[in-house]
């Protein structure tokens, strides 16, 4: 019983690392697998370990961290607002994100500089979640979570305006580019992003992962969460926080990708159940090897084009979880 | 378990934001460590307003709570949660998770947020499970239940934290004959052998009567009457307070509880 969450979490390690193998060895060029750990451990010849050390893996581990934060936020949000439609993307973080990303494209400051799409993002993302935890504040005394996610809900609804309104006035090229960033892409991923975004997102999962307990009496529901010994406004205040500031460093590289954070909790959940001490690690593992396996599709599938990845994870990932769905029903 | 007062409740009033009638008024009440104390009273009445008030969940608007000689607000949520096992009314859960798991939550106080389960956790969760005859479904989930087997689900994750107070709403509604006597008896028993102080609201005047040391009869939130169950549940009190014709009558034996007072309603 107690040995089981050890050994599910190390299978689900051990799949996330023959993705990102394969990953590493398919592409443009594939490569067999022997010169990719060739490559990895420093040897085989230039081009090689141009392509498998400055390309692909640092586009791989990009996918790992984003699925993993993604694939986590969505079961803390959901076990936050007891609520398993939840995803990362319910509370208008997404919203303000793309009227960020879409604005520095309309106004043409992508021109400019690399991170300044990002960015835009960034600071778009971060003004949704202090409108939305203002407004939900301000309407109720504490966090209360339903009017949280009716806060999330109208936020969002609100941008989404904004961003019609500004693709109204775009250009042609502009349109694309934009509407491409809100599908979501991992192409820009480079060594200095794996930097930023882990020094960002694995502090915010260590302290996801810290709160399971908590989070399995929240799920539960707050009055008994309170009698159980939880300092409940506390622990809704750091886990909407920390889980909105994770998606948001996330949507800042990736754009938006739908999917993961909804599909990935209730997969596991449906497979092995919802104690937080387990589900939430394994999110992360199969959000990040899910989000890799994605993007490796979406980079080799149609090449040298590349396909939108929020478009393969719906693809993808909707089946799968149907199947896993109606499997259970039996 | 020492001996003295588990909770004084002094002159507590509450009214809910936005209403005009105070859901309490003048509630007095005193629970003796060891004791079974049952909380009574038509709906609507504030038996479950109480019940927060005395856990610290509401904040009186006059009056005070202690628990165990301090200000309830005073104690910490932690430390309260390993000193009292709660059974509240009408909890849902959304996600699946299995009897054995929910029940386990129960250890949290013990634990903090990293503590690993012990053998003392395993053992107070087995005992549990057995004490509320709910260990043949241990590993079904909480959504696969009937409304009663749940309800025992909710107490044994109580006893789980083995409390030395527990507070229990209504923990008997949706249970037959036998589940809901082996719940009064297991309460009984607590009290009496192991120490425990319960505090429960119950709407089985019958019951309360029969296994509890005081009542608390609450009338539109003012104090009806307090004490001994054949001191408050006299024929007067209960028409006046519940507007029904009743006779009281003698519990007739055998058992401890013989000649307890016991209330059938007239028929019109």
């Amino acid at each position: 019983m107690i040995a089981r969450t050890p050994l599910r979490l190390l299978l689900l390690a051990i799949i996330a690392a023959a993705v990102l193998l394969l990953s590493i060895a398919v592409g443009a060029a594939n490569l067999p697998l022997a010169s990719v750990f060739d490559a990895l451990m420093g040897g085989g010849d230039d081009t090689t370990r141009t392509i498998v050390l400055d390309l692909r893996l640092p586009r791989a581990i990009v996918a790992l961290l984003v699925g993993g934060a993604l694939g986590l936020a969505g079961a803390v949000f959901q076990a936050l607002l007891r609520n398993p439609l939840a995803e990362p993307w319910v509370l208008g973080v997404s919203g303000g994100a793309a009227v960020g990303a879409v604005a520095a494209v309309v106004l043409g400051w992508g021109l400019h500089a690399a991170w300044s799409i990002p960015l835009a993002a960034l600071l778009g993302a971060l003004l949704a979640i202090g409108l939305v935890l203002r407004i939900a504040t301000h309407a109720a005394r504490g966090l209360d979570t339903r009017i949280l996610i009716l806060a999330g809900l109208v936020v969002a609804a609100f941008f989404n305006a904004i961003i019609q309104l500004l693709l109204t006035f775009a250009s042609g090229e502009t349109f694309r580019s934009a509407v491409f960033w809100m599908m979501g892409s991992l192409a820009a991923a480079s060594w200095s992003s794996v930097i930023v975004l882990s020094a960002y997102l694995i502090p915010g999962i260590i302290v996801l992962l810290l709160m399971a307990r908590p989070l399995n009496l929240l799920a539960v529901g707050e009055e008994t969460a309170l009698y159980l010994g939880t300092r409940v406004e506390r622990v809704k205040l750091a886990a909407y926080l920390v889980a909105s500031l994770l998606v948001a460093a996330t949507v800042a590289v990736s754009g938006i990708i739908g999917f993961v954070g909804l599909i990935v909790p209730h997969a596991i959940r449906l497979m092995w159940g919802s104690d937080h001490r387990l589900l939430l690690p394994a999110s992360v593992l199969l959000g990040g090897g899910f989000l890799l396996a994605a993007d490796t599709a979406a980079r080799t599938v149609a090449a040298p084009a590349e396909l939108p990845l929020g478009v393969i994870t719906a693809l993808v990932g909707v089946p799968l979880f149907v199947v896993l769905l109606t499997r259970r029903a039996v | 378990m020492s001996a003295g007062l588990v909770f004084e409740g002094r002159d507590l009033r509450f009214r809910y934001e936005g209403t005009e009638r105070s859901a309490l008024d003048g509630v007095r009440l005193e629970v003796n460590s060891g004791d079974l104390y049952a909380v009574i009273g038509p709906n609507g009445s504030g038996k479950s307003t109480l019940l927060k008030l005395l856990l610290g969940t509401l904040q009186p608007t006059g009056g005070s709570v202690d628990y165990s000689g301090q200000r309830v607000d005073e104690w910490s949520r932690r430390a309260l949660a390993q000193r009292i096992g709660v059974v509240p009314q009408g909890e849902e859960t959304v996600f699946p998770i299995t009897v054995r798991e929910m029940v386990g939550m129960g250890r949290y106080p013990h634990l903090g947020l990293l503590g690993r389960p012990g053998a003392e956790d395993r053992e107070a969760i087995e005992e549990a499970l057995r004490r509320c005859d709910v260990t043949e479904f241990a590993e079904r989930p909480i959504s696969k239940l009937s409304g009663g087997e749940r309800q025992r689900v909710l107490i044994a994750r109580a006893l789980a934290q083995r409390p030395t107070t527990l507070v229990l709403d209504e923990p008997t509604v949706s249970l037959d004959i036998r589940h809901e006597m082996e719940i009064f008896e297991l309460l009984a028993e607590l009290a009496d052998a192991d120490g425990v102080t319960v505090v429960l609201v119950t709407h089985h005047l019958n019951l309360a009567a029969r296994y509890a040391e005081r009542l608390l009869l609450l009338d539109r939130g003012i104090p009806a009457a307090e004490g001994p169950p054949a001191e408050v549940l006299t024929k007067e009190t209960i028409e006046r307070v519940y507007e029904w014709s009743v006779v009281v009558r003698g519990h007739p034996g055998p058992g401890r509880d013989e000649g307890a007072p016991q209330i059938t309603p007239l028929s019109r």
